[in-house]
């Protein structure tokens, strides 16, 4: 349990609740109650039958076949793209909404980038009749107009942000300021693991699915249940802490976290935050930041818009620190091109977010016989349009 | 020497004014002026506020106020420069508002020191909650004569209450409603019942009612409850381009304390 959070909510240094007093009832009633909730049997049973039936888990684990001679070593994909809305991130949303229920909130609001999270949410709202409010930045309206046009369908409000970058970050600002507003009647589904304790472990416990059905898979499909190594993509970090999370312990197992270098890490078009980040105070955590010396947060930039922010989760925070996971980051181009690889040797378009986790393949030294996991968090469907203006089709 | 927030509250118990305005805002030298007008006109206590990039509290106008400030070179360093002689005209109590990542970055311990240095009583962290300030950093600033002001909302528990009574110097910042800075609303629109609430506890700390305060009749009201009211959204809108700072003060203080 070495990683896991402790009482106060922190992982290592990083953590915390670092929240104004107009948030403390809330996030006071959810730190108290959101174990004994999502723990109950009741709250386990429905949340496992929406998984199976609804969001369409296990979702498979696919030896890529192809993919594994290319590069010489196993590979295998974990299809959170399969899943129901395309991502991984209905896996927190239906556990969040359940919990909203629990503790009688009658709206919803959430912050999104890629949209995915977005979408994720306004789906479990439409499911359970509650009213959705989603902030995006307005850059993030105009780049993921798909997504944007489905949380409307959905029949979610979606309020453009012009603070800021108008990315994920403002956002969340956004959204932050919102529920200070709205204190009594709303609950703030948070898309990742950041923001207050106990979101950061409330979400990974939503996610751990994930590395749960793997080492299953694994045991199935291999006789062993640890692979050689997990990778997956890293903004905030949620996909990663739900396919790290129940390997943590097992040391054996290498976790490999991938960041966006947009543009590379030398440049000021990066949102690599452990490679150009310090420790700081944002969103209500004690984490690892893209900040000036006078401590005002700068602007991330990345392709991806999901991966467009400036913080990390602070359990990948104290996963660098300790040297439990190893973080690594792909360029824009890097990641394109990684997403063109798997689109036509297996068939399978990924998300930009995800195609930095395939981009590490070409960054480390594999062995013939290592088991690699890449968590594919999410499809690329929402990205066609990107991919089609880079690669001229 | 006395904490000047102590001496206030011990010599004026009723209608105090205290008036935020973000540092670097509407122009980055423009910090002493703003502080040196708004004591002469009659002002009990002033609020500078640290721009900074992420007001997670704040609503559009102070928002707007940091990042113009930001833009104008606005930073934690640069305004310690310019309050480096204000006591040399300035007697009534200041106090530093800001998001706690700024102070982490130029250090907790150098900046309460530099506090100390220039005069300044008190700080207001919004996002330093009462557990962090107690555990890791009250030392520090008792040592430096700095009270850190905490805040209440109509939503924090009596047993909560007691406790930041308890750990509070100075006075309590009481939230007048579940809202961001400058909500804009009308006098009926405030939780009176959590008013008299809060007038029924007997404190040891005296209160000052912020958030939502922007005229005559909003302050007068709130000091019926408290033993003042806070003013910063309100203000920081009223900086007029075609008007010279010294006027708009003056005019902006004499519309507030009309009746009061």
């Amino acid at each position: 349990m070495k990683y896991q959070v402790n009482e106060k909510g922190y992982y290592g240094e990083f953590g915390g609740a670092w929240i104004p007093e107009m948030m403390f009832t809330n996030i006071d009633e959810l730190k108290t109650r959101y174990l004994e909730i999502i723990e109950s049997d009741e709250f386990r049973k429905e949340f496992d039958q929406l998984m199976k039936d609804y969001v369409g888990r296990p979702s498979p684990l696919y030896y890529a076949s192809r993919l594994s001679e290319y590069f010489g070593s196993k590979v295998y994909l974990k299809r959170e793209d399969l899943n129901h809305t395309g991502s991984h991130k209905l896996n927190n949303t239906i556990g969040q909404i359940l919990l909203a229920q629990k503790l009688e909130k009658t709206r919803i609001i959430a912050e999104t980038g890629a949209g995915q999270h977005g979408v994720a949410t306004a789906t479990v709202c439409a499911l359970k009749g509650i009213k959705c409010v989603v902030y995006m930045g307005a850059l993030d309206v105009s780049r993921q107009a798909p997504n944007v046009k489905k949380m409307k369908m959905l029949g979610a409000e979606v309020i453009p942000v012009h603070s800021g970058n108008k990315t994920l970050k403002d956002a969340t600002n956004e959204a932050m300021r919102d529920w200070i507003n709205n204190p009594e009647d709303t609950h703030y589904i948070i898309g990742s693991v950041v923001g207050p304790h106990p979101y950061p472990d409330m979400v990974a416990r939503f996610q751990s699915i994930i590395s749960a059905e793997m080492k299953s898979q694994l045991k199935e499909q291999t006789g062993n249940e640890f692979p050689t190594r997990v990778l997956a993509c890293v903004g905030g970090g949620s996909n990663a802490a739900g396919a790290f999370y129940h390997f943590l312990d097992d040391e054996q197992v290498e976790l490999i976290g991938v960041e966006a270098a947009g543009k590379g890490v030398d440049t000021p078009e990066t949102a690599a935050t452990l490679t150009v980040g310090s420790p700081g105070v944002l969103h209500s955590s004690k984490t690892m930041l893209m900040q000036n010396t006078d401590g005002q947060i700068t602007e991330p930039y990345s392709i991806s818009a999901g991966l467009d922010y400036p913080g990390i989760g602070p359990l990948h925070a104290h996963l660098h620190k300790t040297g439990r996971a190893k973080f690594l980051s792909a360029t824009d181009e890097e990641v394109l091109q990684a997403a063109l690889l798997l689109t036509q040797k297996e068939g399978i378009i990924p998300a930009l977010e995800s195609a930095h986790a395939l981009a590490a393949l070409n960054k480390i030294k594999m062995n013939p016989e290592d088991i690699n996991v890449v968590n594919l968090s999410g499809s690329g469907n929402k990205d066609m349009e990107t991919y089609l203006d880079y690669f001229g089709y | 020497m006395k904490n000047r927030i102590n001496q206030l509250f011990e010599t004026k118990k009723e209608n105090i004014l205290s008036v935020y305005f973000t540092a670097g805002f509407p122009n980055l030298s423009d910090t002493v002026q703003i502080i040196q007008e708004l004591e002469k006109n009659g002002v009990d206590l002033i609020e500078i506020g640290i721009p900074f990039s992420d007001p997670t509290a704040d609503g559009p106008t102070i928002q707007h106020s940091s990042e113009v400030a930001l833009k104008n070179g606005m930073s934690v360093k640069q305004l310690f420069e310019q309050l480096k002689e204000i006591r040399e005209s300035v007697k009534i109590p200041l106090i530093l508002m800001g998001y706690f990542n700024p102070v982490l970055q130029f250090g907790v311990e150098a900046f309460c020191k530099k506090c100390h240095e220039v005069g300044i009583d008190g700080t207001i962290l919004p996002d330093l909650p009462l557990e962090e300030f107690e555990e890791h950093y009250k030392d520090t600033f008792i040592k430096n004569n700095l009270h850190n002001i905490l805040l209440i909302t109509p939503q924090t528990s009596e047993k909560r209450i007691r406790q930041i009574d308890n750990v509070s110097e100075g006075f309590i910042y009481m939230v007048s409603s579940a809202s961001t800075t400058g909500a804009g609303k009308k006098v009926e629109d405030f939780h009176l019942d959590y008013f008299e609430r809060i007038q029924q506890m007997n404190l040891k700390n005296a209160r000052l009612i912020g958030f939502g305060i922007s005229d005559n009749a909003t302050f007068t009201n709130a000091c019926n409850y408290a033993n003042g009211a806070i003013i910063g959204s309100a203000f920081v809108k009223s900086f007029d381009k075609n008007v010279t700072i010294k006027k708009s003060i003056s005019s902006f203080v004499k519309h507030i304390l009309l009746h009061a």
